[in-house]
């Protein structure tokens, strides 16, 4: 589904990023772990052609992506706060993403339904915009967004951070649903690796910009990942 | 410590990306300030001989003083919208090791170097030197000096106090125009000569420099009350936290019928309306709509024709003007998510560009009562409208992929210059000005409605092509896409 192929980014002389071939089939749930400074919001940006890439390019299911657009009704992302209209409340929010993407309010609400433990009645039917959410709330609203319209590809940096314990309990029986129940390929990067082997089937390590690992998830690798990192 | 601060403000100076990226603008800004100090410089030489000469009988520093007043006045009402009090990110330093009055200290303190205490010295410092030179006695001459520099210092503190309090209402600048406009009057009117109050008051102190410990002292108590202000403000859930308004879902079901720019129609109505800056371009146009009144009835302007097509470029467009250079900083906050969606940039901008249009169109609907000025001017007024809405609004969305410059919609309204970069001085050239010169050429060797006749031809053009232009401009913008993305990610 998503192809990086000669993939790099250089600011100055400093490489972020540098994946000369990455390949994530259809459906799958792929995780990006790291420490700061690994690339991985780097590589999630060039995923959806916010920065432009020094060498390379990405496929996103055959097409590439800083050429087309294409890639975008079928694609969704929620990377951070910027991703939020912050003078929307939550609903107007949904609606309008809802729009973008062919659904209309019924929809959107049929949609929402699904979502009320998520978002404890905190969130909708609240008088308060966006800006004015609690940064966890706002990435709940923020991730909910991503999953409008059944997009194919979702793309979700730190998904987990800021959540409250039981909204990411939640969150990862809705993306483990999510990858069993449809044909979604779902990108999370976090720094939680007990999250992070619960939910994704692959996970790849970056390290200053390279992989360094790519393990497909079993019963160990939360073990190995631990003792990589505990260096 | 005080070096630690200013070298933070050293480098926020030289790191942010004004400076940076914008060469031009900071060029241009630099002219500016030489400007001014030029002019407070010829000012401050020419003042003594001129008044000298036009009146020969009366003491130069005495009616310089006499005119005082009016210079504090418009002292103040400039900081007003100038200046801001120098609040350098206050939020991390308030969990280190530092001494809150060691904060405010450095933060009032910061103020009193700014330009706007710095501009009049070139002025005061002149014309005290000419007052040595003229035989008054060198310690007059230092006093006057001195108090003048306690005043500047003095509106310089004034201004903030005025600002903070005027920032609590929603009035925004209404209350500060209001009184400045009544102490004016009261003074105009001689009801309360405050000039000539101040100007005894300074010529008391010329003649006993002990007085000079008055201003000293009122420049003291308002240092101290911008202390006190500032520090209870210096608290995250004080006012270092933003207010939550009340959400107002509104429906806006009657866009629908603008079809698939509907959605971007409906969230740039919303922009309009519920955030302060932009919702503060909706009441300037009856600043606009009223600004006619300055030209139409004045004989003055009777055979000044051309200047009127400028009225009316100003009149019809004015909202599309204030609007439209800063697209698409308006979206700045959230243009990373309008870029990864499942949109079309052309959708986009054509629903910035209808905004623009039905804007045009209201505002000479609303500007035909000026017909009673003659049917010259709602001629003047149509054709300001078509060419607006043909070429003005294409060029201001031009203009916007060049657009660098983020603007945060969570703060103030009023004279907020956030997100003005050079494309916002360069633009205005073209929009108000050609205009002119296009309908000044056939007005001039054949007749009035040969121009009026050309700027509706140009305007039609312009709307002809409209698909075509669009195209071209949506082209500039997603050439420009990944730098707008980078530079709106910056905070300045």
């Amino acid at each position: 589904m998503i192809q990086s192929i000669e993939l790099s980014k250089k600011y100055g002389e400093v490489t972020v990023l540098n994946i000369p071939s990455l390949e994530i089939p259809k459906g799958q749930a792929f995780g990006l772990v790291g420490n700061n400074g690994a690339g991985k919001t780097t590589y999630f940006n060039l995923l959806l052609d916010l920065i432009k890439p020094t060498t390379g390019y990405v496929l996103n299911n055959e097409i590439q992506v800083n050429k087309s657009e294409d890639w975008k009704p079928f694609t969704a992302a929620f990377i951070d706060e910027s991703f939020l209209i912050g003078y929307l409340t939550p609903e107007e929010y949904f609606y309008f993403i809802g729009e973008l993407r062919g659904m209309n309010k019924a929809d959107i609400d049929t949609f929402l339904s699904q979502f009320t433990e998520i978002f404890n009645d905190e969130i909708l039917g609240g008088k308060k915009y966006l800006r004015d959410l609690s940064k966890g709330n706002q990435k709940k609203a923020g991730i909910v967004a991503a999953l409008i319209g059944s997009p194919e590809v979702i793309i979700l940096d730190e998904p987990f951070a800021n959540l409250d314990p039981t909204t990411q309990i939640r969150l990862k029986k809705l993306l483990r649903d999510l990858t069993k129940n449809s044909n979604a390929t779902i990108l999370i990067s976090s720094h939680d690796l007990g999250h992070v082997t619960e939910v994704c089937e692959r996970i790849v390590v970056l390290d200053k910009g390279n992989i360094v690992k790519d393990i497909k998830t079993s019963e160990e690798t939360l073990k190995e990942l631990e003792a990589y990192f505990s260096v | 410590m005080i070096s630690h601060f200013l070298k933070f403000e050293w480098k926020q100076f030289f790191r942010s990306s004004y400076w940076q990226k914008s060469i031009a603008l900071n060029i241009l800004l630099g002219f500016l300030a030489v400007y001014f100090m030029l002019t407070f410089l010829v000012l401050g030489i020419s003042i003594y001989p001129i008044l000298k000469k036009q009146f020969p009988e009366s003491d130069p520093l005495i009616m310089v003083n006499g005119f005082l007043f009016y210079w504090f006045l418009g002292d103040l009402l400039m900081r007003f919208f100038m200046q801001k009090l120098p609040v350098m990110n206050i939020k991390p330093l308030l969990a280190l090791p530092l001494k809150r009055s060691t904060i405010l200290n450095y933060v009032l303190g910061k103020s009193a170097i700014s330009f706007f205490n710095f501009l009049p010295l070139f002025a005061i410092i002149p014309f005290g030197v000419i007052l040595i030179f003229e035989d008054y006695s060198t310690t007059t001459a230092l006093i006057w000096m001195l108090t003048m520099y306690i005043c500047t210092l003095i509106i310089n503190f004034l201004n903030f106090i005025v600002e903070a309090k005027s920032a609590e209402t929603e009035l925004s600048f209404l209350p500060i125009i209001v009184i400045a406009s009544g102490l004016f009057a009261l003074n105009h009117f001689d009801i309360i000569s405050f000039s000539t109050l101040l100007g005894n008051s300074v010529n008391a102190i010329i003649e006993n420099p002990l007085l000079v410990s008055i201003p000293i002292l009122i420049l003291i108590g308002l240092y101290a009350a911008n202390y006190s202000e500032l520090k209870k403000k210096l608290y995250v859930d004080g006012s270092l936290k933003a207010k939550a308004d009340v959400a107002v879902t509104t429906d806006l079901a009657w866009t629908r019928r603008f079809g698939d720019i509907a959605p971007f129609l409906q969230l740039d109505l919303k922009l309009l309306w519920r955030n302060k800056r932009p919702r503060s371009t909706i009441f300037i146009l009856v600043i606009g709509l009223l600004y006619g009144l300055i030209f139409y009835p004045n004989p003055v302007y009777k055979e000044m024709i051309p200047m009127f097509i400028f009225v009316g470029i100003f009149v019809t467009g004015i909202f599309m003007i204030n609007f439209g250079q800063f697209i698409p900083a308006w979206d700045s906050g959230y243009y990373k998510l309008l870029m990864s969606q499942n949109i079309k940039y052309k959708q986009y901008l054509n629903s910035k560009y209808s905004l623009m249009t039905i804007s045009a169109v209201i505002m000479f609907v609303l500007s035909i009562p000026y017909v009673y000025f003659g049917w010259k001017i709602l001629a003047i007024h149509f054709a300001a409208m078509v060419y607006n809405i043909g070429i003005n609004s294409h060029v201001l969305l031009y203009g916007g992929s060049f657009n660098r410059k983020k603007i945060d919609l969570t703060q103030r309204a009023a004279f907020n210059y956030q997100g003005t970069g050079a494309v916002q001085w360069l633009i205005g050239f073209p929009l108000l000005l050609i205009p002119i010169l296009i309908f000044y050429v056939p007005y001039k060797f054949i007749n009035f409605e040969a121009g009026i006749a050309t700027l509706i031809i140009l305007g039609g053009i312009g709307i002809v092509f409209h698909q075509k232009l669009m195209n071209f401009i949506t082209n500039q913008y997603l050439n420009s896409k990944h730098k707008m993305i980078s530079a709106f990610d910056q905070n300045n």
